[in-house]
């Protein structure tokens, strides 16, 4: 296989401008698709974490009540046995906040009674004894609250029951020593809360957070108007008891609202609502990716075409000088080859500038070397695809051109 | 000479269809890119109150004891406690000072059988409405003494005005908001000034409120707050209606100065105030105040979405390698017309006539790629208004945004053009008209 490299660099020199121009579009076409193509991964990876929970078969309902009544503690009970009674659920509980609810309490806790060192922050979740089973969260220490132990907790005030359930990633931060069972922590100055269970893992209802997996369930009925219900439904019930909830809470009473959008949602769309901005910006990058691709492929088309045209001539002379159009077909491939290679070396290094300004002004992290490398194949594999068909036209160019004037 | 410009980059336009289409859907589509993404970031990084928002400021002190109860990274807390307010408010040392919060609760006109709904308020003080210049439709504001009566009046968007008074005058009527009877005296215009910049707890690009009422008339009718509440020491055991003297920060405070002096007094007193405090025992930590008008507040914020930036700068990167594609293509183009080009200028076309016609075929490609890229970037509005985010809604193409589409697509093309004008008009006559 002669490659004829020589003779195809000489052949560049007289064609500056036009190689040049189709080099830097495959450079620039490499920074922005593999820097983009990595932020896709990134978001996916983003919203494919887990929570900790069992996530089939789970209903999340917003409810607010409208009125004033003195306290909303008893509404909430009647609210939670119909919602109990409906056919279908197999546990449900009411509560604060949940994973991925993208609202919710945070407070700090410590181990020092009088709150004086610097606090670990935490995401408060309100529940009951009938939330861990509703979570389908392990416990993997310890023992989960009784129905007794569920308090009220008037409005505004600071929560810090008597006891808590923490998850593994606080007891691990607050007691290295694995002794986390039985001990004190402290949600507000002089008030102990004892540690009854440990959960293997559950994340806060925010999506950005310092602390992603601390979270402390605390077993409390909080005085508010706005409420959360979490059920969980019998396997293929959950179409079933989706219909019927609505329906069996303002049998219950009308003064409330279960807000349009938010009201009653599958846990997959509570997924799909925490992280539809990331899916926005994943598909926009992909669409972005593909048309900057089309694109390239489209100028090294117009341009190779162009070269084509121009030296019909000199190709007929060459056929007939008894070069065979396999040589012809790879003289053109080659050229290609040769402008896309150093499109990618300049490219390669463009991408990785690119990299660490965005590490600099987005805090991303750095690009990782697989993209690039993914890049540099995919962009020598669109520059071939599109140089073939121009150069299986000078392929077929028949030795009687050498003689024509144009 | 100009129409026979036109006229000759049409023709050669019409020539090479395939070539020419790929020019401008490339412009068009970096052009389309572009205009979305900076009218999103228009709309979010935009002034929310132009002309005055260099005079508007939103102070802040350190009130705090070592038990911080949450962390604030060297910053002093972002809202002020009732009592720090209120001594601000009294002291008027600005031209204009309001304390406000928010609240959501449920309305309806009194004497109705209509169902109540839930609306966002606006629980301030009487300067709210001419310190933000909001327009008012009918009625007044309400004043300084009704703030200390607590009188039961209510200031309402022309929304709900329309939603419970089918638009009319409503001024003394009556609406129920929370249980309370409130009487009508202002009905505003439609304000919503995005960023919402002058109480960011309700969503950086929350609605406007639909009612406003006197703050202390708030705190006699238990209206519900939604903002977010501070608390250190003492605090954290405080009930909702005993707030007015608790160890807590949750409301905000905005003045307006007008002048840098009064700007540096303002600061001096604000030190000067916290220094007292200390003095008297109630503040604990060194002096730490803060005076940062509108744009520094929300900056302070982070109120810009990252991703929008990110977004523009990726747009951007898409241009530049359209342009780049669509250079490329000229240069293909132009070059193919040598023959062309060289009886022009064997005939007596000078080598600037022949640049200036090719820049203006350039410029022809980029006024329709223009014209295309309008239509993609009303496109990619609307597929932004989609989202689900809060300032999604307001992602519309304006008039100096559209003026834009069309200078930078010109612009850029002609740009893109030179290179291969230049290099097209450097052809020797002579060789081309012999035959090769």
């Amino acid at each position: 296989m002669n490659l004829q490299i020589k003779p195809i660099l000489s052949a560049l020199r007289r064609h500056k401008a036009g190689t040049i121009l189709i080099a830097l579009q495959i450079a620039l076409t490499l920074a922005i698709v593999c820097n983009a193509l990595f932020i896709v991964h990134q978001r996916i990876e983003r919203s494919n974490r887990t929570t900790g929970m069992d996530e089939s078969n789970v209903i999340a309902v917003q409810n607010r009540y409208v009125g004033k009544p003195e306290t909303f503690i008893p509404l909430m009970q009647t609210d939670l046995a119909a919602i109990r009674n409906v056919p279908g659920v197999e546990s449900a509980y009411i509560t604060n906040a949940f994973p991925l609810r993208r609202g919710g309490w945070s407070t700090g806790m410590q181990i020092d009674p009088n709150k004086t060192k610097d606090s670990l922050p935490s995401a408060l979740y309100f529940v009951d004894d009938q939330a861990l089973k509703t979570l389908g969260v392990k416990l993997i220490a310890g023992r989960n609250f009784t129905p007794s132990e569920v308090v009220n907790l008037p409005p505004q005030s600071t929560p810090a029951p008597a006891q808590v359930i923490i998850t593994k990633a606080i007891a691990d931060k607050l007691f290295p020593k694995g002794d986390a069972l039985g001990k004190t922590i402290y949600y507000a100055k002089n008030k102990p809360s004892t540690v009854i269970g440990i959960i293997e893992k559950l994340t806060v209802p925010w999506i950005e957070f310092d602390h992603m997996d601390n979270v402390t369930l605390m077993p409390v009925r909080f005085d508010s108007s706005y409420q959360h219900f979490l059920v969980r439904t019998r396997p293929g019930q959950q179409d079933a008891v989706f219909k019927a909830i609505p329906t069996a809470l303002y049998k219950v009473s009308r003064m409330r609202v279960l807000p349009e959008k938010y009201g009653l949602r599958t846990f997959e769309t509570v997924r799909a609502n925490a992280y539809e901005a990331d899916r926005g910006m994943a598909i926009l990058m992909t669409v972005v990716c593909a048309v900057l691709l089309a694109i390239t492929a489209a100028g090294i088309v117009g341009l190779s075409s162009f070269w084509v045209g121009q030296r019909r001539k000199q190709i007929g002379v060459r056929r007939a000088l008894g070069a065979r159009r396999s040589d012809i077909l790879s003289y053109f491939m080659t050229e290609n080859f040769l402008i896309a290679l150093g499109g990618v070396i300049v490219g390669t290094g463009l991408a990785l500038g690119l990299s660490q300004w965005m590490l600099k002004y987005f805090e991303m992290p750095r690009v990782s070397p697989t993209y690039v490398g993914v890049g540099i194949v995919l962009l020598l594999a669109l520059g071939q695809a599109a140089v073939f068909a121009p150069a299986l036209r000078a392929s077929k160019v028949s030795p009687v051109e050498a003689t024509r004037s144009v | 000479m100009f129409g026979y410009f036109l006229e000759l980059a049409l023709r050669s336009l019409k020539r090479s269809k395939a070539l020419t289409a790929l020019m401008v859907l490339a412009v068009a589509m970096g052009i389309g890119a572009c205009m979305t993404t900076l009218t999103v970031l228009h709309v979010v990084s935009g002034d929310p109150i132009p002309g005055k928002s260099q005079k508007l400021f939103y102070p802040q002190i350190e009130p705090r004891d070592e038990d911080n109860g949450f962390y604030t990274k060297g910053e002093p807390p972002e809202q002020l406690s009732w009592r720090d307010a209120m001594a601000l408010l009294k002291a008027g040392r600005a031209d204009r000072q309001a304390v406000m919060t928010g609240g959501m609760a449920p309305v309806q006109q009194a004497d109705t059988t209509q169902d109540p709904f839930f609306v966002r308020a606006r629980y301030t003080t009487a300067d709210f409405f001419a310190l933000f210049d909001v327009p008012l439709k009918y009625g007044h504001a309400w004043s300084a003494t009704e703030d200390d009566r607590r009188e039961r009046i209510a200031v309402i968007s022309s929304s709900l005005n329309d939603k419970l008074f089918h638009g009319e005058d409503s001024i003394g009527r009556t609406v129920r908001f929370n249980g309370a009877d409130l009487r009508v005296v202002g009905v505003i215009e439609t304000w919503r000034p995005h960023p919402h910049f002058y109480d960011l707890n309700a969503g950086n690009y929350a609605e406007g409120e639909d009612v406003f009422l006197p703050l202390g008339t708030s705190r006699d009718i238990h209206a519900p707050r939604s903002g977010s509440r501070d608390c250190w020491g003492k605090g954290h055991q405080v009930e909702e209606n005993t707030l007015e003297t608790a160890d807590c920060v949750w409301v905000q405070l905005w003045v307006e100065l007008d002048t840098p002096a009064r700007v540096a007094d303002y600061k001096a007193f604000l030190v000067h105030y916290s220094e007292e405090q200390l003095a008297a025992g109630r503040f604990h930590l060194p002096v730490n105040v803060r005076l940062r008008n509108v744009m520094a507040w929300l900056d302070s914020q982070k109120v810009v979405p990252k991703d929008v930036h990110l977004q523009v700068w990726l747009a951007l990167g898409f241009f530049v390698v359209c342009l780049v594609n669509t250079v490329g293509l000229m240069l293909a183009k132009f070059m193919r017309r040598s023959a062309e080009v060289g009886v022009r200028r064997a005939l007596g076309a000078s080598r600037g006539a022949v640049f200036a016609q090719l820049v203006t075929e350039a410029g022809m490609v980029g006024l329709a790629g223009g014209v295309a890229g309008l239509l993609f970037a009303v496109l990619g509005l609307w597929l932004v208004r989609k989202q689900p985010d809060q300032y999604a809604s307001l992602a519309h193409l304006d008039l100096p945004m559209l003026a834009a589409t069309f200078g930078m697509a010109i612009g850029a093309t002609v740009v893109a053009g030179l290179l291969p004008a230049w290099r097209a008009c450097q052809i020797t006559p002579a060789l081309q008209l012999k035959s090769q």
